[in-house]
Protein backbone atom coordinates (compact mmCIF):
# COMPACT_ATOMS: atom_id res chain seq x y z
CA UNK A 1 0.00 0.00 0.00
CA UNK A 2 2.47 2.69 -1.24
CA UNK A 3 3.23 6.08 0.35
CA UNK A 4 3.69 9.22 -2.09
CA UNK A 5 7.57 9.93 -2.18
CA UNK A 6 7.56 12.91 -0.10
CA UNK A 7 9.89 15.90 -0.94
CA UNK A 8 13.49 16.37 0.29
CA UNK A 9 13.15 19.76 1.67
CA UNK A 10 9.19 19.00 3.47
CA UNK A 11 11.48 16.38 5.54
CA UNK A 12 12.94 19.11 7.36
CA UNK A 13 9.51 20.74 8.75
CA UNK A 14 7.98 17.53 9.14
CA UNK A 15 10.99 16.61 11.91
CA UNK A 16 10.66 19.68 13.30
CA UNK A 17 7.02 19.58 14.34
CA UNK A 18 7.34 15.81 15.03
CA UNK A 19 8.69 16.47 18.64
CA UNK A 20 5.84 16.93 21.41
CA UNK A 21 7.53 19.76 22.71
CA UNK A 22 8.30 21.27 19.76
CA UNK A 23 4.47 20.97 19.22
CA UNK A 24 3.35 22.62 22.21
CA UNK A 25 5.69 25.45 21.21
CA UNK A 26 3.76 26.18 18.05
CA UNK A 27 0.02 25.21 19.68
CA UNK A 28 0.87 28.46 22.01
CA UNK A 29 2.43 30.76 19.11
CA UNK A 30 -0.75 29.74 17.08
CA UNK A 31 -2.33 31.67 19.67
CA UNK A 32 0.24 35.06 19.38
CA UNK A 33 3.04 36.04 19.48
CA UNK A 34 5.15 35.29 22.66
CA UNK A 35 8.19 36.10 24.34
CA UNK A 36 10.48 33.26 25.44
CA UNK A 37 9.97 33.79 29.23
CA UNK A 38 6.09 33.06 28.21
CA UNK A 39 7.41 29.76 26.74
CA UNK A 40 9.06 28.82 29.68
CA UNK A 41 6.11 29.38 31.72
CA UNK A 42 3.78 27.58 29.49
CA UNK A 43 5.64 24.13 28.95
CA UNK A 44 7.38 24.16 32.22
CA UNK A 45 10.88 23.57 30.80
CA UNK A 46 13.72 25.60 31.42
CA UNK A 47 14.73 28.29 29.12
CA UNK A 48 17.81 27.07 27.43
CA UNK A 49 15.44 23.53 26.49
CA UNK A 50 13.02 25.99 24.82
CA UNK A 51 15.54 27.80 23.10
CA UNK A 52 17.16 24.69 22.17
CA UNK A 53 13.63 24.03 20.33
CA UNK A 54 12.73 27.48 18.91
CA UNK A 55 16.57 27.28 17.12
CA UNK A 56 15.16 24.05 15.56
CA UNK A 57 11.78 25.68 14.60
CA UNK A 58 13.89 29.15 13.03
CA UNK A 59 16.07 26.98 11.23
CA UNK A 60 12.94 25.15 8.98
CA UNK A 61 11.38 28.68 8.85
CA UNK A 62 7.98 27.52 11.05
CA UNK A 63 8.54 30.47 13.76
CA UNK A 64 9.89 34.09 13.10
CA UNK A 65 11.51 36.26 15.46
CA UNK A 66 11.84 39.74 15.97
CA UNK A 67 13.12 42.31 18.70
CA UNK A 68 11.49 44.70 20.86
CA UNK A 69 13.44 46.09 23.43
CA UNK A 70 14.91 43.48 25.32
CA UNK A 71 12.73 40.82 24.30
CA UNK A 72 12.71 38.37 21.70
CA UNK A 73 9.41 37.96 20.00
CA UNK A 74 8.49 34.59 18.44
CA UNK A 75 4.98 33.98 16.49
CA UNK A 76 4.14 31.36 14.22
CA UNK A 77 5.03 30.89 10.22
CA UNK A 78 2.16 28.63 8.57
CA UNK A 79 3.46 29.36 5.58
CA UNK A 80 6.60 26.56 6.38
CA UNK A 81 4.36 23.98 7.76
CA UNK A 82 1.92 24.42 4.74
CA UNK A 83 3.98 21.48 2.99
CA UNK A 84 3.08 19.07 5.40
CA UNK A 85 -0.52 20.20 5.29
CA UNK A 86 -0.25 19.62 1.07
CA UNK A 87 1.36 16.08 1.84
CA UNK A 88 -1.55 14.84 4.29
CA UNK A 89 -3.81 16.13 1.12
CA UNK A 90 -2.41 15.01 -1.55
CA UNK A 91 -2.00 11.21 0.09
CA UNK A 92 -5.81 11.66 1.07
CA UNK A 93 -6.72 12.66 -2.49
CA UNK A 94 -4.13 9.50 -4.01
CA UNK A 95 -6.35 7.24 -1.76
CA UNK A 96 -9.75 8.85 -2.45
CA UNK A 97 -9.27 8.28 -6.26
CA UNK A 98 -7.78 4.97 -5.92
CA UNK A 99 -10.98 3.44 -3.93
CA UNK A 100 -13.22 4.97 -6.35
CA UNK A 101 -11.70 3.01 -8.59
CA UNK A 102 -11.98 0.03 -6.30
CA UNK A 103 -16.06 0.88 -5.81
CA UNK A 104 -16.62 0.08 -9.26
CA UNK A 105 -14.47 -3.34 -8.74
CA UNK A 106 -16.63 -4.22 -6.17
CA UNK A 107 -19.72 -3.54 -8.31
CA UNK A 108 -18.96 -5.70 -11.05
CA UNK A 109 -17.94 -8.37 -8.39
CA UNK A 110 -21.39 -8.14 -6.85
CA UNK A 111 -23.29 -8.65 -9.66
CA UNK A 112 -21.30 -11.74 -10.81
CA UNK A 113 -21.78 -13.43 -7.78
CA UNK A 114 -25.34 -12.86 -8.37
CA UNK A 115 -25.40 -14.52 -11.02
CA UNK A 116 -25.59 -11.50 -13.19
CA UNK A 117 -23.37 -11.69 -16.31
CA UNK A 118 -25.68 -9.05 -18.00
CA UNK A 119 -22.67 -6.70 -17.58
CA UNK A 120 -20.02 -8.65 -19.02
CA UNK B 1 -25.28 0.43 -8.81
CA UNK B 2 -23.36 1.08 -5.57
CA UNK B 3 -24.87 3.22 -2.76
CA UNK B 4 -22.87 6.01 -2.43
CA UNK B 5 -20.36 5.21 0.39
CA UNK B 6 -18.66 8.27 1.91
CA UNK B 7 -16.48 8.33 -1.21
CA UNK B 8 -13.38 10.20 0.56
CA UNK B 9 -10.46 8.36 2.24
CA UNK B 10 -9.85 9.54 5.78
CA UNK B 11 -6.25 9.71 6.37
CA UNK B 12 -5.24 10.01 10.27
CA UNK B 13 -1.46 10.58 11.78
CA UNK B 14 -2.06 8.50 15.03
CA UNK B 15 1.76 9.21 16.01
CA UNK B 16 4.65 9.86 14.57
CA UNK B 17 5.45 6.85 13.11
CA UNK B 18 2.13 6.13 11.64
CA UNK B 19 -0.90 6.70 8.89
CA UNK B 20 -3.87 5.37 9.18
CA UNK B 21 -6.26 5.00 5.90
CA UNK B 22 -10.04 4.21 6.24
CA UNK B 23 -12.63 3.80 4.19
CA UNK B 24 -16.26 1.90 3.70
CA UNK B 25 -17.38 0.01 0.99
CA UNK B 26 -21.12 -1.09 -0.15
CA UNK B 27 -19.44 -4.61 -0.48
CA UNK B 28 -19.06 -7.63 1.66
CA UNK B 29 -15.49 -8.08 3.33
CA UNK B 30 -14.38 -11.19 1.17
CA UNK B 31 -15.35 -9.08 -2.10
CA UNK B 32 -12.81 -6.69 -0.74
CA UNK B 33 -10.21 -8.51 -0.02
CA UNK B 34 -10.39 -10.02 -3.20
CA UNK B 35 -10.33 -6.87 -5.16
CA UNK B 36 -7.33 -6.33 -2.73
CA UNK B 37 -5.53 -8.99 -3.36
CA UNK B 38 -6.36 -10.25 -7.44
CA UNK B 39 -3.94 -8.96 -9.31
CA UNK B 40 -5.84 -8.45 -12.52
CA UNK B 41 -8.66 -6.85 -10.15
CA UNK B 42 -5.66 -4.88 -8.36
CA UNK B 43 -4.63 -3.57 -11.90
CA UNK B 44 -7.85 -1.80 -12.11
CA UNK B 45 -7.78 0.41 -8.72
CA UNK B 46 -4.39 0.94 -7.55
CA UNK B 47 -3.36 3.44 -10.44
CA UNK B 48 -5.64 6.33 -8.73
CA UNK B 49 -5.92 7.12 -12.55
CA UNK B 50 -2.20 8.38 -12.37
CA UNK B 51 -0.90 5.77 -14.93
CA UNK B 52 -0.92 2.43 -15.95
CA UNK B 53 -0.25 -0.44 -14.10
CA UNK B 54 1.93 -2.76 -14.94
CA UNK B 55 3.28 -5.13 -12.62
CA UNK B 56 0.83 -6.83 -9.94
CA UNK B 57 2.42 -9.57 -8.58
CA UNK B 58 0.86 -11.34 -5.65
CA UNK B 59 2.11 -14.26 -3.60
CA UNK B 60 -0.03 -14.65 -1.06
CA UNK B 61 0.97 -16.41 1.87
CA UNK B 62 3.89 -15.69 4.70
CA UNK B 63 6.35 -15.34 3.54
CA UNK B 64 5.41 -14.35 -0.27
CA UNK B 65 6.55 -11.87 -2.06
CA UNK B 66 4.77 -8.75 -4.01
CA UNK B 67 5.30 -6.44 -6.37
CA UNK B 68 3.22 -3.16 -8.03
CA UNK B 69 5.31 -1.01 -10.82
CA UNK B 70 2.76 1.54 -12.27
CA UNK B 71 4.15 3.75 -15.43
CA UNK B 72 2.88 6.78 -14.48
CA UNK B 73 1.24 9.39 -17.18
CA UNK B 74 4.16 11.31 -17.57
CA UNK B 75 6.22 8.75 -18.00
CA UNK B 76 8.22 8.15 -15.36
CA UNK B 77 8.50 4.29 -13.75
CA UNK B 78 7.02 3.89 -10.00
CA UNK B 79 7.68 0.16 -8.15
CA UNK B 80 6.92 -0.88 -4.76
CA UNK B 81 7.56 -4.65 -3.44
CA UNK B 82 7.37 -6.28 -0.26
CA UNK B 83 6.78 -9.26 1.48
CA UNK B 84 3.61 -10.92 3.23
CA UNK B 85 4.25 -11.24 7.47
CA UNK B 86 0.71 -12.15 7.96
CA UNK B 87 -2.13 -13.61 5.87
CA UNK B 88 -5.57 -14.20 7.40
CA UNK B 89 -7.79 -14.32 4.52
CA UNK B 90 -11.04 -12.10 4.39
CA UNK B 91 -9.68 -10.33 7.82
CA UNK B 92 -6.33 -9.24 7.76
CA UNK B 93 -2.84 -9.08 5.75
CA UNK B 94 -0.04 -7.87 6.95
CA UNK B 95 3.15 -6.60 4.54
CA UNK B 96 6.04 -5.25 3.84
CA UNK B 97 6.74 -2.51 1.48
CA UNK B 98 10.05 -0.72 -0.27
CA UNK B 99 9.26 1.96 -2.22
CA UNK B 100 11.96 1.00 -5.45
CA UNK B 101 12.92 4.71 -5.32
CA UNK B 102 14.63 5.61 -1.80
CA UNK B 103 17.24 7.51 -2.04
CA UNK B 104 20.66 6.08 -2.47
CA UNK B 105 21.99 4.92 1.21
CA UNK B 106 18.63 4.55 2.78
CA UNK B 107 18.13 1.19 3.46
CA UNK B 108 15.07 -1.17 2.86
CA UNK B 109 14.46 -0.90 6.72
CA UNK B 110 15.17 2.19 7.29
CA UNK B 111 12.88 3.37 4.38
CA UNK B 112 10.32 0.64 4.33
CA UNK B 113 6.90 0.37 6.45
CA UNK B 114 4.48 -2.14 7.96
CA UNK B 115 1.41 -2.39 6.43
CA UNK B 116 -1.77 -3.95 7.74
CA UNK B 117 -5.16 -3.87 5.98
CA UNK B 118 -7.83 -5.13 8.30
CA UNK B 119 -11.51 -5.88 6.83
CA UNK B 120 -14.50 -5.38 9.32
CA UNK B 121 -18.07 -5.94 7.92
CA UNK B 122 -21.02 -4.67 8.99
CA UNK B 123 -24.28 -5.07 7.45
CA UNK B 124 -22.80 -6.22 4.03
CA UNK B 125 -20.32 -3.22 4.63
CA UNK B 126 -17.16 -3.18 4.86
CA UNK B 127 -14.43 -1.14 6.70
CA UNK B 128 -10.82 -1.08 5.27
CA UNK B 129 -8.64 0.02 7.60
CA UNK B 130 -4.37 0.47 6.79
CA UNK B 131 -2.40 1.06 8.91
CA UNK B 132 0.97 2.10 7.45
CA UNK B 133 3.71 1.78 10.10
CA UNK B 134 7.38 3.42 9.26
CA UNK B 135 9.97 1.74 10.82
CA UNK B 136 13.54 1.90 11.58
CA UNK B 137 13.37 -1.92 11.79
CA UNK B 138 10.79 -3.75 9.84
CA UNK B 139 9.59 -5.96 13.02
CA UNK B 140 6.14 -7.15 13.91
CA UNK B 141 6.36 -5.30 17.21
CA UNK B 142 6.72 -1.84 15.87
CA UNK B 143 3.24 -2.58 14.49
CA UNK B 144 1.20 -2.75 17.71
CA UNK B 145 3.56 -0.13 19.36
CA UNK B 146 1.09 2.14 20.49
CA UNK B 147 0.19 3.85 23.64
CA UNK B 148 2.30 7.01 21.78
CA UNK B 149 1.69 10.60 22.59
CA UNK B 150 -0.31 13.11 20.93
CA UNK B 151 0.80 12.24 17.11
CA UNK B 152 1.16 14.47 14.35
CA UNK B 153 -2.73 14.74 14.17
CA UNK B 154 -2.21 17.54 16.45
CA UNK B 155 -0.01 19.66 14.25
CA UNK B 156 -2.48 18.91 11.46
CA UNK B 157 -5.31 20.18 13.10
CA UNK B 158 -3.46 22.90 13.69
CA UNK B 159 -2.09 23.55 10.09
CA UNK B 160 -5.56 23.12 9.17
CA UNK B 161 -6.64 26.62 11.18
CA UNK B 162 -3.38 28.31 9.85
CA UNK B 163 -3.91 26.86 6.34
CA UNK B 164 -7.28 28.74 6.17
CA UNK B 165 -6.25 31.67 7.67
CA UNK B 166 -3.28 31.73 5.33
CA UNK B 167 -6.32 32.08 2.16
Amino acid sequence: MPRMARAATTADAFNAVAEPRRRQILDALAGGERPVNDLVRLLGVTQPQVSKHLRVLREVGAVDVRDEGRQRLYRLNGEALKPIHDWVKEYERTWSERFELLDVVLDQLKQEEQGDDSGK
Amino acid sequence: MTVASSSNATVTLPTDEQILITREFAAPKDLVYKAFTTPELVKRWWHANRGEMTVAEIDLRVGGKWRYVMVADEGFEVGFHGEYLEVDPNERIVSTEVYEGLPAGVSDEEGGTVNTATFAETGGRTTLTLLVQAANKVSRDAIIDSGMEDGLQDALDLLEDVASSLA
